[in-house]
């Protein structure tokens, strides 16, 4: 069967104002509002996209978590995916670990394509899908744009610091997103109610022959520094003298 | 204990990119760094001398081969880690560049990638931004296997130049996949600074409205030598090439002077101007939170103000 494997992210939501914990060891996260990651929503998007235009048969939606990671795997049922699967895991999920994990999954699902966020707006670490892609011996395009697929190849076009690039990848390959790829759908309540009844079916790490390791021990968290407050100058005359007296003009 | 650093140098086959000098500072944060830069290129001549004389390169190593005309993460990512076995830290910069290629060597050296790395405390300690940059946090390595690291420019001054390294060619017996092939590259050639290392940055936000909005910044821009930036809205809207994204997921920039207008100021678009020297800001919504971060705000009608500037300077 043609399937696409998309992998989400159960992240602290986009509009949240991030604070770290007085004692350094994290960011609050009590009754703090949780989301799929922004990215992974792209990814979802775009997976469901190609199965719409029969270009896959099935879209099938990965997380490696803690169990509260089914609510945003329900979402993404919502928004459209086949079925669920669940990687139970506690504690920080390294990039390393989180595509090993996708790793055996891919082997489980002979999917056609993996459509990831091209970064999870938490750690910012944007490693996985590139990692995921190596260990799989597979081509990777990251920042994606545009995708279209032919003849078992993908045609992507790419965000980069100098403008768009194009590349040709053979199928399977590893996608990961750029926002501007599409604008994801809003889920509506009766596939929520519908989304209830999708396959959801929970593995661990240890089944999966995966072994939960950190490289990167946390040392701490602290805020950023803060900028000095500025001054408000009245017109472009007193922006301008108040530039020369920076030197900056 | 000393640190053997090689660092990924990016280029566009003939100029070697600024990031790679930010790269070499950052480096040499280690103690007893010894540097070594790899040039992977189809002819790699021109840059490899660019790299032989930043101040702190130790030694340059080219890897040439035709399948290197273009960067292309997984067929680069094989050759650096098969030079890859002497160093204790293999770097690169926190650019598209770098950011799609060193994943894929971490993954392959089977060791950790610190992202966006903006400090070094120790040849094990780093310190990177997270949350959008709302958040610092420093991680620590085990010491056993090596680090490797995109390095977040904007972070780090870019290195002198009147070096002399010694540039030598190496050879590498590695199969090379042929899954993934460049096909084109759209990028829009200016006059202009380069955003990510110009000294001087306009950028623009939604109020300007419209491509012929963003007019008003380039006249201004030319003015000052400036390079020209956009926020996300404005690159969404269709104003601004995707190129000028200055933000979380665009570029991290550290110009001396930033100057915003029209631009609200999201969180992630503060992300990637926190750096910046000096930060003007021109709003007509004097609630907007650009004017929390700006060393000097105006608030007031763009479109007056602006050619007014131009006029001034």
């Amino acid at each position: 069967m043609k399937r696409i494997l998309v992998g989400i992210k159960r992240v602290v939501d986009y509009n949240v104002r991030i604070r770290v914990k007085p004692d350094g060891s994290g960011v609050v996260t009590d009754g703090v509002k949780m989301s799929i990651n922004p990215f992974d929503e792209i990814a979802l998007e775009e997976a469901l996209r190609i199965k719409e235009r029969g270009g896959a048969e099935e879209v099938v939606v990965a997380t490696i978590g803690p169990a509260e990671t089914q609510q945003q795997l329900r979402t993404a049922l919502a928004m459209g995916a086949d079925r669920a699967l669940h990687v139970q895991a506690d504690g920080i999920v390294e990039p390393l670990v989180a595509a090993r994990a996708l790793l055996k999954l891919v082997e489980r699902e002979q999917p056609l394509l993996v459509i990831l966020g091209k970064q999870a707006i938490d750690d910012d670490n944007g490693q996985t899908g590139q990692v995921l892609a190596a260990l799989w011996n597979r081509p990777q395009a990251t920042y994606a744009s545009k995708l279209e697929l032919k003849d078992g190849t993908a045609r992507v076009t790419r965000e980069v610091d100098a403008g768009l690039e194009t590349l040709e990848v053979d199928l399977p390959a590893v996608i990961t997103t750029d926002l501007r790829l599409n604008e994801p759908r809003y889920v509506k309540l009766p596939d929520i109610m519908k989304a209830k009844k999708k396959p959801l079916e929970t593995l661990t790490l240890s089944a999966l022959g995966v072994q939960q390791r950190q490289q990167l021990k946390v040392v701490r968290f602290e805020p950023p520094p803060q900028r000095q407050k500025g001054i408000k100058v009245r017109d472009a005359a007193e922006l301008v003298d108040a530039l020369k007296k920076k030197g900056l003009l | 204990m000393t640190a053997k650093i090689l660092i990924i140098a990016e280029h566009d086959g003939s100029k070697l990119n600024p990031s790679t000098a930010r790269c070499v500072t950052c480096a040499c944060a280690l103690p007893e760094a010894q540097i070594t830069v790899v040039v992977c290129a189809a002819e790699a001549a021109a840059v490899a001398a660019q790299v032989a004389q930043l101040a702190g390169v130790g030694r340059v190593l080219t890897l040439e081969h035709p399948a290197n005309a273009h960067a292309l993460a997984a067929v680069q990512a094989p050759q650096v880690v098969a030079i890859a076995a002497p160093f204790t830290h293999v770097l690169g910069p926190s650019t598209t560049f770098g950011k799609d290629l060193m994943a894929r060597v971490a993954a392959l050296l089977d060791a950790p990638q610190v992202s966006d790395i903006m400090a070094i405390e120790s040849p094990t300690r780093f310190r990177r931004p997270v949350y959008a940059g709302n958040a610092i946090l420093t991680v620590e390595a085990s010491g056993e296997g090596k680090v490797v690291g995109t390095v977040r420019t904007a972070s780090f001054e870019a290195a002198a130049g009147g070096g002399s390294a010694p540039i030598e060619k190496a050879a590498v017996e590695v199969a090379l996949p042929t899954h993934t092939r460049f096909v084109s590259v759209s990028a829009a050639r200016s006059d202009r600074p380069d955003l990510q290392s110009a000294a001087r940055v306009i950028s623009g936000g939604r109020a300007l409205g419209s491509a012929e909005g963003f007019k008003l910044l380039y006249s201004l821009a030319d003015k000052l030598g400036a390079a020209v930036g956009a926020s996300r809205a404005a690159v969404d809207a269709g104003y601004a090439p995707n190129e000028m994204q200055v933000g979380q997921t665009g570029k991290i920039i550290a110009p001396e002077l930033y100057v915003a207008i029209g631009i609200s100021g999201a969180i992630q678009h503060l992300t990637g101007i926190k750096d910046a020297r000096t930060i003007v800001a021109i709003n007509k919504d004097s609630e907007a939170p650009i004017f929390e971060v700006a060393d000097i705000g105006l608030v007031g009608d763009l479109f007056q103000i602006v050619p007014e500037i131009e006029r001034l300077l």
